[in-house]
């Protein structure tokens, strides 16, 4: 199956229904006797809710309803996660209300629901709701909000801190420090991401009373755990009768995993009105609700030996989680970041210790990377640093302290088992495809054009594929995290296959199908791929964490493996052989040393009309299930090389040349692949010198709440990126995969931090904070020309 | 409520809308035609770009009112039935595309460039999409086939 | 968007008939910022009046010593004018790189001028080639003509017909947007026009302005190094998350440089 197996670049099977806008996104569903609604949002950071008068709009012309928190008693949002103090007790963890319930905590925080017949409607009478504010200080900046005093954004929670969590030994690392040869320093912002996924947030529930079944269409990147989450914890719905599809879904980036309140309050709703409710976001709104990204401030210190090897890592981080915990936000700046500290190297002590804080701004969650963007950003960024202060060169800097290509499995101090690796063969694919030896004779002749020029490297690691169900539940995780996968062979020999994750770009209708051909030798063509629906796909926990091929593949290899096994005992018998002489290969089952031969397609037809069928220990039927819980997590890796120029006069920096040299392990696609990368790096060249969520610091209103202000990166904004990948197969699952989806977000921050920094090098400086914006760059040449 | 008439992918429509319904607002909520998508609230985005009498245009930043006797053409229209316009098959051969989400106003804003410039440059499809925003690709595939496709396009296919 | 009557002027003596009588109602170019600003519900007109079937305010021609462009004239016309290319480059430079295809064909000069945002392109133009307003009611000189943020000399119903630039001997716009809008944080036009120089400034300012410093020192010498020792002062700028009002005001200067050594 070379043309349409696993390594083919098989042509997307679902491009032809999106180029021809026939794409079935959720706003573009309407369901008979539709309703809308519209989410009356509150405009202050913090303040008390005092009456809410909805008397005019409920009089409003077409006005079906209007919910406040005092009408809807459900229960509150659910966290995934708990992490502990340092101390053993667990994190703070406040209500938070799907409508405001006496406070509202930050700029959008949702406070009353206004369903009508037109979407105009509603938001004409939501206008017209009187709400008594009482503004209350806010805590808006991160570091100031775990002072002594400062406005508290939950009553109960102290200092505004949710977990003082730590890993590793304090006391070694710093006698380790106190020694060492060279200690380099730095301070690191990891400034605050916004999605921004090109298709808002919507959802259409309905209810049907006839039977009391809820269907909920929703924008999400995992319908069971939004049904699971939904039902269990807040409005108490037993799961068969909730059913939740994810059509089509333009993108998630992370922002989509989370179980928001606007899909519980339709849900609800729908009920109460006894009409299909539908709300779709406007990107102002997915602005102020949907989870943002990143926001760490962070001190870290690297200890050195005079030969630079690498002997200790301390890292101390203050992570902002906006009002309230989102799904999965307490486990991203923890389980997520501090156990890839370190990196692709042989650091053999590392301390990390992460304040997580409550501000007055929106819920900060998973977002591509999720957590370890912020570590590679830190390791790769004081590596460099270290490098120049030392003045090594910082490709033989990270050479000297790779982990050996032979060390496999590599235990880290930070609990993960590395098992297997090559950093050294991407790090001189990037060098040499990035001309490394050129760069000198490039900034040469960049100078004369009065062009400052840098280059930067960046050699990351992460790890994918979450994850261990056991890990994770020891780490504080309140669910399971396998994945599953049946295979539905029909009659005739064509499949339908039901995963539990959920595509929503990444093209698994076309992966996930090669990988069947390729195993049981069906055409493509006669292989759908169906996710994102609650009533077809038995379960599953989703896709993000570049999870789906490493553990939902995994589920579908097993569940093939069952089909294969049980057609095998269907053509000894139809052959008269013993089972263990069938041999299934290039679609056709064989008896060992002899030329009998049964098509696949004829063993499918035999298990649905059996009348030649071992009835007696077989029954009939072919169609699998199969659950994948992952053994570890896998640990994709690779160098990206960034190379800029930066305009002396106004400090604007041009990304000039993009690298990247990636280890996914076995590759199913290679064009989807190489795809996923592209658009990862832009995200991680979009975070270092374009994006950046910025509040007001007093009033807490998002300064950047649209696009007029929060710069996404458009296609001018980059040059063509040379990619390519290398693989060590995962030893640990049955294709050898290790996921790609994140990779690019999360190298490629640092790889252009560094060559701005190089660049700017030339004239003494040494440090600057992400985003390179050119203002910040031409105070930071200038500052020091004046100086 | 007023009534428009439009040409809408070659064929007579009339709908009756407010003064304030927007054009995008009309092809997907009066005429179904939902390819045409809409991601933000400040006519940046460009998932919205339809054909408004040969032209690329924000059908979220026109009233419907404003179309009146307009020849419209959107995404729907550009397939003859399951052969893909050779930008289309550009977008699918390059993997032009990820959540698809951008695609429409992609590939009807990339027609209208490759009716203007048969071979555009890289630099110059960058500089075209300053109004189409996508979160997905990372742009370099977008532009391998938005070469690819108006390389087609003038070759006649 | 709140709801409003519209109608399609037929002519402009009809439009100047309705925005005469109803304050609150608005004209309509081609919509490219009433539009949005409709749509995010920062004004309520009661009506809009839709320019656009008026075929007297649309095209460009030379009329001796200027380029005459309709007030409804796109701004992808005027980037592919010939007339306007060789006549003034410069002008068909800024009217290709405002905002984005789709934009530019909607977009109209004149409303854009009408509309006189702080960071249009369009007022630099007219203010540096000393550009004359033409309205139903008369002739307004560009310095008289923008007032402040939004605000230009029109009458309540006074609509823009034309806008008539005299061809400079040398002309250019430099633009450094603002990367998540692309409007200009600072545009600098520059021309030289029957000896007499001229410098707009849009984007930096809350109007756009002359810098008369450079006017007076490229005058003397037409030559970029002639405003490395000029500068703008930063008080009264603008000053936002992307550009404070110093580096607005350094900008001033470096696009003036470049826009100067770009019209050779």
């Amino acid at each position: 199956m070379p043309d349409s197996g696993i390594g083919a670049a098989v042509r997307r099977k679902e491009d032809f229904r999106f180029l021809t806008g026939k794409g079935n996104y959720v706003d573009d569903i309407d369901r008979p006797n539709q309703s809308y609604a519209y989410i009356l949002r509150s405009p202050h950071a913090h303040a008390a809710l005092g009456k809410i008068d909805t008397g005019k709009a409920k009089a409003a012309p077409g006005v079906l309803a209007v919910f406040t928190g005092e009408d809807i008693k459900v229960g509150s949002l659910p966290c995934g996660w708990v992490v502990k103090f340092k101390d053993g007790s667990p994190q703070h963890e406040p209500p938070h209300p799907v409508l405001a319930q006496g406070k509202v905590r930050h700029v959008g925080d949702p406070v009353a629901v206004v369903i009508a017949d037109s979407k105009a409607q509603a938001k004409d009478a939501a206008e017209l709701i009187e709400v008594e504010y009482k503004p209350l200080p806010a805590a808006i900046d991160m570091n100031a909000a775990t002072k002594q005093g400062a406005a508290l954004v939950h009553d109960a929670v102290p200092n505004n801190v949710c977990y003082d969590w730590a890993i590793g030994d304090q006391a070694q690392i710093d006698a380790i420090i106190a020694k060492a040869a060279h200690v380099t320093k730095i301070d690191i912002v990891n400034n605050r991401l916004i999605a921004n996924a090109m298709e808002p947030r919507a959802a259409i529930a309905e209810y049907d009373r006839g039977t009391g079944e809820h269907t909920l269409w929703t924008t999400s990147q995992n319908p069971h755990a939004i049904r699971l989450l939904m039902g269990a914890f807040v409005l108490q719905m037993p799961e068969h009768k909730l059913r939740v599809i994810s059509p089509d879904v333009g993108g998630g980036f992370g922002s989509k995993i989370f179980l928001y309140a606007e899909e519980c309050i339709l849900v609800w709703a729908s009920s109460q009105v006894n009409r299909p409710i539908k709300w779709t976001a406007e990107r102002g709104e997915s602005f102020m609700s949907d989870a943002q990204g990143r926001d760490h401030v962070t001190h870290a210190e690297l200890a050195l030996d005079k030969d630079g090897k690498f002997l200790a890592f301390k890292v101390s981080t203050l992570a902002n989680l906006g009002a309230y915990l989102s799904t999965f936000a307490p486990a991203v700046p923890t389980y997520l970041y501090a156990t890839l500290l370190a990196g692709t190297y042989t650091t053999p002590a590392i301390y990390a210790e992460v304040k997580a804080v409550f501000t007055n701004t929106v819920p900060v969650d998973a977002y591509r990377g999720a957590g370890r963007p912020e570590a590679c950003y830190v390791i790769e960024r004081i590596v460099s640093k270290a490098a120049q202060e030392l003045k090594i060169d910082p490709a033989e800097l990270r050479r000297r302290n790779f982990i050996a290509k032979d060390a496999y499995p590599y235990q880290t101090p930070v609990a993960l088992a590395y098992d297997s690796g090559d950093y050294f063969t991407t790090l001189d694919m990037a060098l040499k495809s990035a001309d490394y030896a050129g760069f000198a004779k490039r900034r040469e002749e960049a100078a004369k054009r009065g062009k400052l020029r840098g280059i930067g490297i960046c050699s990351y690691i992460e790890a994918c594929g979450v994850a261990p169900s056991a890990v994770a539940g020891a780490l504080g995780a309140r669910a399971g995290l396998y994945e599953m996968a049946e295979v539905r062979v029909h009659p005739t020999g064509s499949i339908t296959m039901f995963t539990g994750t959920h595509s929503h770009g990444q093209g698994h209708e076309t992966t996930f199908a090669q990988v069947i051909s390729d195993r049981l030798g069906v055409p493509i063509e006669q292989i759908d791929v169906v996710h994102g629906d609650t009533a077809k796909s038995a379960f599953g926990m989703g896709t993000y964490g570049s999870r789906s091929l490493p553990v939902g593949g995994s589920a579908l290899v097993k569940a093939l493996d069952k089909i294969v096994d049980k057609g095998k005992k269907i053509a000894a018998h139809l052959m008269e052989a013993s089972e263990a002489d069938i041999e299934f290969k290039n679609g056709a089952f064989t008896v060992a040393g002899t030329d009998k031969s049964t098509p696949f397609g004829a063993v499918a037809f035999t298990a649905y009309v059996p009348h030649n069928f071992p009835h007696e220990t077989l029954e009939p039927g072919l169609d699998e299930t199969a659950y994948y819980d992952p053994k570890n997590f896998t640990f994709p890796s690779g160098t990206h090389i960034a190379e800029v120029e930066i305009d002396r006069d106004t400090g604007d920096v041009a990304l000039v040349n993009l690298t990247a040299a990636d280890d996914f392990g076995t590759i199913v696609n290679p064009m989807i692949v190489e795809g996923q990368v592209h658009g990862g790096l832009a995200q991680g060249v979009g975070q270092a010198l374009l994006e950046n969520a910025v509040y007001d610091a007093r009033s807490g209103q998002l300064v950047t709440g649209s696009l007029m202000d929060y710069c996404m990166p458009r296609a001018d904004n980059f040059p063509s990126f040379s990619v390519g990948t290398h693989a060590t197969k995962c030893m640990h699952n049955p294709l050898g995969v290790k996921g790609c989806g994140e990779a690019g977000a999360i190298g490629a921050p640092a790889a252009v931090m560094n060559a701005v920094i190089d660049a700017l090098g030339a004239v003494g400086i040494h440090d600057l904070t992400m985003p390179a914006t050119s203002e910040k760059v031409w105070r930071a040449i200038n500052g020091r020309q004046a100086a | 409520m007023p009534s428009v008439t439009l040409t809408v992918n070659g064929k007579k429509a009339t709908a009756e809308v407010e003064n304030r319904t927007l054009l995008v607002q009309l092809l997907r909520e009066n005429l179904g035609l939902t390819g045409t998508h809409v991601g933000c609230d400040t006519s940046q985005c460009g998932a919205c770009v339809v054909h408004v009498n040969g032209v690329s245009v924000k059908s979220c930043t026109l009233l419907a009112v404003q179309a009146e006797g307009a020849d419209v053409l959107t995404i729907e229209g550009l397939a003859k039935g399951n052969d893909l316009h050779p930008m289309q098959a550009a977008f699918r051969e390059n993997h032009g595309l990820q959540c698809g989400f951008c695609t429409p106003g992609m590939v009807m804003s990339a027609v209208d460039l490759a009716n203007k410039n048969k071979n555009p440059s890289e630099h110059e499809i960058r500089e075209w999409l300053e109004g189409n925003i996508c979160r997905c690709t990372g742009y370099h595939n977008i532009v391998k086939a938005i070469k690819a496709g108006a390389e087609a396009m003038a070759g006649g296919r | 968007m709140y709801d409003f009557k519209y109608q399609k002027a037929s002519s402009v003596a009809d439009a100047a008939k309705v925005i005469g009588g109803d304050s609150e109602a608005k004209l309509v170019a081609g919509g490219m910022t009433l539009i949005p600003t409709l749509k995010q519900r920062l004004a309520k007109p009661t009506q809009l009046v839709d320019l656009g079937g008026i075929a007297e305010l649309k095209g460009i021609k030379k009329d001796g010593n200027a380029i005459v462009i309709g007030a409804m004239t796109k701004h992808v016309d005027v980037a592919n004018s010939p007339e306007v290319k060789s006549a003034i480059p410069a002008l068909a430079d800024l009217a290709a790189h405002i905002g984005d295809p789709a934009v530019r064909n909607r977009g109209t000069i004149g409303g854009s001028i009408s509309n006189n945002d702080p960071a249009a392109d369009y007022p630099s133009a007219v203010m540096a080639l000393n550009a004359t307003i033409v309205t139903n009611k008369r002739k307004i000189a560009a310095d008289d003509f923008f007032k402040g943020m939004f605000e230009t000399a029109l009458g309540a119903d006074e609509i823009v017909t034309a806008v008539s630039f005299p061809i400079p001997e040398k002309a250019a716009y430099m633009k450094f947007p603002n990367p998540a809008s692309r409007y200009a944080i600072v545009g600098t036009f520059v021309a030289k026009t029957g000896g007499n120089v001229r410098v707009g400034v849009t984007g930096a300012g809350p109007v756009v302005f002359r810098w008369k410093d450079a006017e007076a020192a490229l005058g003397k010498s037409w030559n970029a190094d002639a405003l490395k020792s000029l500068s703008v002062k930063a008080d009264g700028l603008n000053s936002d998350i992307h550009a404070s009002s110093e580096y607005r005001a350094h900008l001033v200067g470096v696009m003036a440089r470049r826009a100067v050594a770009k019209a050779g």
